[in-house]
């Protein structure tokens, strides 16, 4: 299946979780915080929230800012 | 000499110079001028992740010694800041948040409206609201009155370096906020920050002024000294001006 992460589209197989795609990506997912179709997902529920084709992720974290 | 700590909501801290981390030469030499500067708290912006990318701004931060402070930056809309606050806040590392809506690009002004709308739903999510906002007082009052937990007057535009070009407005702000008020932006050099403090501001909150200072780390150790020393001299109390001369000498007795 197809989904959107961060505005790219990414192939991933049936059954992947939110922690599995961020294992996949070497996302450290105490450092992100992940948008799941606009809806926050909180982090206890990474490993147990399955993605659907077309899902659209945003996953973000800190950067430099003032 | 004892001086009483800057409280934001339930944190407290000895510094009072919140510093960013956006725009330095290099992530050690940011590392560095946070350390020089004495700094407390550290702001961070919230962006999409770069997928691949091997090196973090969290590698150079440690999140034992800083307490972070996200910020909304590049909002333009109340829906958009709480957005980017939500998110924040769900990385796990901080219920602060330093809400910033701005109006537009050139000026990087912040949309007094907006920003107040963002506020009173932040309040009431939970978050400790440090908000960025003009030097009007009308306006820090309102966001007072919303439940902002601390109000952050611009002292000039964001990166502007011009200083605190309104001391009379700040002496307005001051004059009734039971909130602190801490300078957000304008911050050029050091005497900047002396000036912000000598005025009774509760710290001041810089980035550019020092990452962009031609050696970052010297210009963040002047920032701290500046900051410390216009807080003495507040606390002290400084004597009128006057017209007239009087002398420091005794006048008889030669």
């Amino acid at each position: 299946m197809k989904i959107t992460l961060n505005g790219e589209t990414k192939a991933c197989t049936d059954g992947t979780t939110i922690e599995g795609l961020l294992d996949l990506f070497k996302i450290d997912k105490n450092r992100t915080a992940v948008e799941l179709n606009l809806q926050i997902v909180p982090k206890k529920e990474f490993s147990n929230r399955v993605l659907k084709d077309a899902d659209v992720l945003e996953v973000v974290t800190f950067v430099g800012g003032g | 000499m004892e001086d009483k700590k800057l409280k934001i909501g339930k944190y407290e801290f000895t510094s009072r110079l919140l510093v960013g981390t956006g725009k330095y030469p290099s992530m050690e030499s940011m590392a560095d001028a946070l350390e020089a500067s004495g700094t407390e708290v550290v702001t961070v912006a919230v962006r999409r992740i770069k997928i691949n990318e091997t090196t973090s701004l969290l590698d150079y931060i440690d999140t034992k010694k800083y307490v972070i402070l996200p910020n909304t930056a590049g909002c333009y809309s109340a829906d958009e800041a709480i957005r980017v606050a939500r998110l924040a806040r769900e990385v796990g590392m901080s219920d602060m948040v330093k809400l910033e809506v701005l109006a537009d690009e050139r000026t990087l002004l912040p949309d007094p409206i907006e920003t107040l709308k963002a506020t009173q739903t932040l309040v009431k999510e939970g978050f400790t609201v440090l908000v960025y906002t003009s030097d009007d007082p009308i306006i820090a009052r309102k966001l007072e009155d919303a439940g902002a937990t601390c109000v952050m007057p611009a002292g000039s535009p964001i990166g502007s370096g011009q200083g605190v070009l309104n001391k009379n407005n700040m002496r307005i702000i001051l004059e009734s906020a039971k909130v602190p008020i801490i300078i957000d932006a304008g911050v050029g050099t050091a005497s900047d920050v002396t000036v912000a403090m000598e005025l009774g501001c509760e710290g001041v909150l810089l980035n550019s002024g020092i990452a962009l200072a031609k050696d970052p780390v010297r210009m963040a150790k002047a920032m701290k000294l500046a900051c410390e020393s216009g807080r003495l001299a507040y606390l002290s109390g400084r004597i009128p001006r006057k017209l007239y001369a009087k002398a420091s000498s005794p006048e008889k007795d030669f």
